[in-house]
């Protein structure tokens, strides 16, 4: 077994540091009462910022623990929770839509199906609560992708399976995707994993703006899509309004 | 012009909640607050009606300002309530004189008992529907008037108002002291165990045996009528309805043919089955009552079976046991294994209602080996509810005299896949839920919508029903013959738990 990590130990000190001390700190005391050099007490900040464990005040320059540490112990969401919570947002997404409903989460690098409302004409349509779909080729995975810093791990560096002609294969194609998506905030799938099919997705967040899953819509092409083959912006608004409505209930104050 | 909505104001039991809904039926906004419950004694259990209004006071607005709709575009507003609570007002004040005594209060049992004994008692199931019990209104009135000093003559000079929960919503909107209307509709009177269920108005043989005077009680109106406009809260907006909860979320359900049933999960479980004109008196444990009542039409009876425990089973499993931090939480654990291990758990905490009635019966849990994980026992909470179904639906047959062909469900405990799944296999019937699981709230939006014209008819209203999720029976015949008998075995061992005190 390797020794210890150095570097986290004295992330972990620094932390330690702060949660002791009233105030803020700055630079040079956490270097000081650490014993260690400026410029490494440095790195290891900028680092700890980056992750959210840690927040500097732009006036004074000074350091304190910050936000995401602090939801660390408590941000796990149960998705039999997440459903329970999502329930009434996803019924009126399906109704305003007219198109079914799924909420999913990530499971070892797919989506899990937690939570699915029939499209609203009454047609015989099966429960896929508890079934799992590719992440690249569908519009809930590609949120989750896109948000999740985590979840891409799974998908490894090779080529992604081809579903369809339509589906994203190339790793650095789904960068350049998880992007835009970052960047826009919701996502769409347009007969990348089933021919004749498309969806749209948007992130659900939870404390913090954690996003803890995502909530989309699927049908066929023609509906969810324009003339043009784009997502229809009215569906697109629907889907983002009910991730925020469930955003809202979960906790995440800023979307 | 301005697109128009219906706001609905469920008063339930442990919170009162506000939501807006537009035409097509669908949720706009949703606001919510709690309040207080109060446990003086054992077995006591009350609210604060002045903080349940204050409650509506801060809620209402907020829906509103929630999904962007001014006071003009509120077609109507529906009243849906927990039902049989009972407060007692002073006209003149709007002070309440006691706090309210919720449903779940058995302070009661000894007076029931004493009236039970008197040889009219056996009048009262004949005359209204439901068996003399400590369940409904009128013994709470009859306690508080024997309780309260000066009560009695007060409530004669018809100084003293009684109401449940919808009338003294209606009267403070409607202006309090202040001209206030006092009135409650069919469905709430019908829990009373004071109105005829034939003619729909308070009966004086009910009112001599249970010793009310006539003077305090509320007018009895269908459940959609505009009563009136709101003079506070909601000034201008026109107040459409009132309902007690279950018979709502029929009213949501849209269960307008006899035949049609519904059945609400949340702390107690209630299904209803839509029996058309005619009451049909139950020979199985089962309550007949009025199902709604449109306008000027015929009032539609309904027979209902109250299961005292269901989500609340979830919830002692949650802050009783602690072996879950959140109420969903118990579906997560009783994955974690395939089937109950043989242990069975009768959550009798209270008694248990339709189709037993046993009031001295107490909770058992049975087949406990060391083999039990926390997980089993989840799965057997889960299994109580289906099973408690099972044995309702098995007394509606018989009574009714059809077989259920399928179940409308709704309520919170909907959310929960498994324990869907787990009532379609014990049922051997489909289990469906309607796009909006706010039955309740959807029920009283639908019925004030009805009374203003928002909405034409009861057909218009049902073509806005639509399945959000449907759950197949999937379970060896076999093997639910040989569950459902483990289980009434389990039943049988919570009787007479009890003893009378001696």
């Amino acid at each position: 077994m390797p020794g210890p990590v150095q570097s986290i130990q004295r992330g972990a000190a620094i932390l330690r540091l702060l949660a002791r001390s009233s105030g803020k700190l700055g630079v040079g005391e956490i270097a000081t009462s650490l014993g260690l050099p400026r410029g490494t007490a440095h790195g290891l900040l900028r680092t700890l910022q980056l992750v959210g464990f840690v927040e500097q005040d732009s006036a004074t320059g000074k350091y304190q623990l910050g936000a995401a540490l602090l939801h660390l112990g408590t941000s796990y969401l149960d998705v039999n929770e997440l459903r329970s919570r999502a329930i009434n947002w996803a019924d009126a997404l399906a109704a305003r839509s007219c198109e079914s409903v799924k909420i999913g989460t990530v499971l070892d690098g797919q989506v899990l199906v937690v939570h699915h409302v029939f499209r609203p004409d009454d047609t015989l349509q099966t429960l896929d609560v508890g079934s799992l779909m590719p992440m690249h080729a569908t519009a809930l995975g590609k949120v989750l992708l896109a948000f999740d810093s985590g979840a891409g791990a799974a998908l490894g560096n090779g080529p992604l399976e081809a579903f369809t002609r339509r589906t994203i294969v190339a790793p650095k194609d789904l960068t350049r995707s998880l992007a835009g998506i970052r960047e826009v905030g919701w996502a769409a799938q347009v007969e990348e994993m089933t021919v004749g099919e498309a969806g749209i997705a948007a992130p659900i967040r939870g404390h913090g703006g954690l996003v803890v899953g995502a909530i989309g819509i699927s049908g066929a092409v023609e509906r969810i899509c324009d003339a043009k083959g784009q997502p229809n912006t009215a569906l697109v608004t629907f889907v983002r309004d009910a991730a925020r409505a469930v955003s809202r209930d979960l906790g995440a104050a800023r979307w | 012009m301005a697109t128009r909505y219906v706001m609905s104001i469920d008063q339930g039991t442990t919170s009162t909640r506000c939501i807006i809904f537009d035409q097509q039926g669908r949720l706009v906004s949703v606001t919510q607050r709690e309040h207080r419950q109060h446990f003086p004694q054992p077995g006591w259990v009350e609210h604060d009606a002045v903080e349940i209004w204050r409650n509506l006071e801060r809620i209402a607005p907020e829906a509103l300002r929630q999904a962007g709709v001014g006071l003009e575009q509120v077609a109507a507003i529906g009243i849906a309530n927990q039902r049989e609570t009972t407060l007692v007002w002073d006209r003149h004040t709007g002070v309440p004189l006691r706090r309210a005594i919720v449903w779940q209060d058995t302070r009661t049992t000894a007076l029931v008992d004493e009236l039970a004994a008197r040889p009219e008692a056996s009048m009262v199931q004949k005359r209204c529907g439901l068996p003399l019990a400590t369940y409904f209104s009128a013994p709470r009135i009859r306690w508080l008037l024997d309780e309260v000093p000066g009560l009695r003559e007060r409530a004669e000079r018809g100084e003293v108002l009684f109401g449940t929960m919808e009338s003294w919503l209606i009267w403070n909107l409607t202006g309090g002291p202040d001209g206030g209307l006092h009135l409650t509709d069919v469905t709430n009177a019908s829990r009373t165990l004071l109105m005829d269920l034939t003619t729909l108005e308070w009966d004086d043989d009910l009112l001599d045996f249970f010793g009310v005077p006539r003077a305090m009680l509320p007018q009895i109106r269908p459940s959609t009528e505009t009563y009136g406009v709101a003079r506070t809260v909601l000034p201008g907006v026109r107040i459409g309805a009132a309902l007690g909860d279950q018979q709502a979320a029929l009213f949501g359900q849209t269960c307008f043919a006899p035949g049609e049933a519904k059945c609400t999960y949340g702390t107690g479980g209630f299904l209803l089955l839509n029996t058309g004109k005619d009451p049909v008196r139950s020979t199985h444990g089962l309550l007949t009552t009025v199902g709604y009542q449109v306008g000027a039409e015929p009032a539609v009876y309904a027979l209902e079976a109250p299961i005292a425990v269901t989500g609340a089973l979830v919830q002692w499993f949650r802050d009783g046991l602690g072996l879950i931090n959140s109420a969903p939480e118990i579906e997560t654990l009783a994955k974690t294994v395939d089937d109950n291990g043989g242990c069975y758990i009768v959550p009798a905490f209270a008694g248990l209602f339709a189709p037993h009635w046993r009031s001295e019966a107490r909770g058992v849990i049975v087949g406990l080996t060391s083999y039990i994980t926390k997980g089993h026992l989840a799965r057997a909470v889960l299994e109580a509810t289906a099973w408690q179904t099972r044995e309702v639906v098995d007394a509606m047959n018989a009574d009714s005299g059809l077989a259920l062909r399928g179940l409308k469900v709704d309520g919170g405990m909907t959310a929960d896949n498994l324990l869907m799944q787990c009532i379609a296999d014990v049922l051997d019937v489909p289990v469906v839920r309607p796009m909006v699981a706010e039955t309740v709230s959807l029920g009283a939006a639908y019925a004030a919508g009805l009374a203003v014209g928002y909405w034409p008819d009861l057909e218009g209203l049902r073509r806005n029903w639509h399945r959000a999720a449907q759950w197949l029976p999937a379970m060896d015949p076999a093997r639910r013959e040989s569950e459902y008998d483990n289980w009434r075995r389990a039943v049988e061992r919570t009787f007479g738990w009890l003893q009378p005190r001696r």
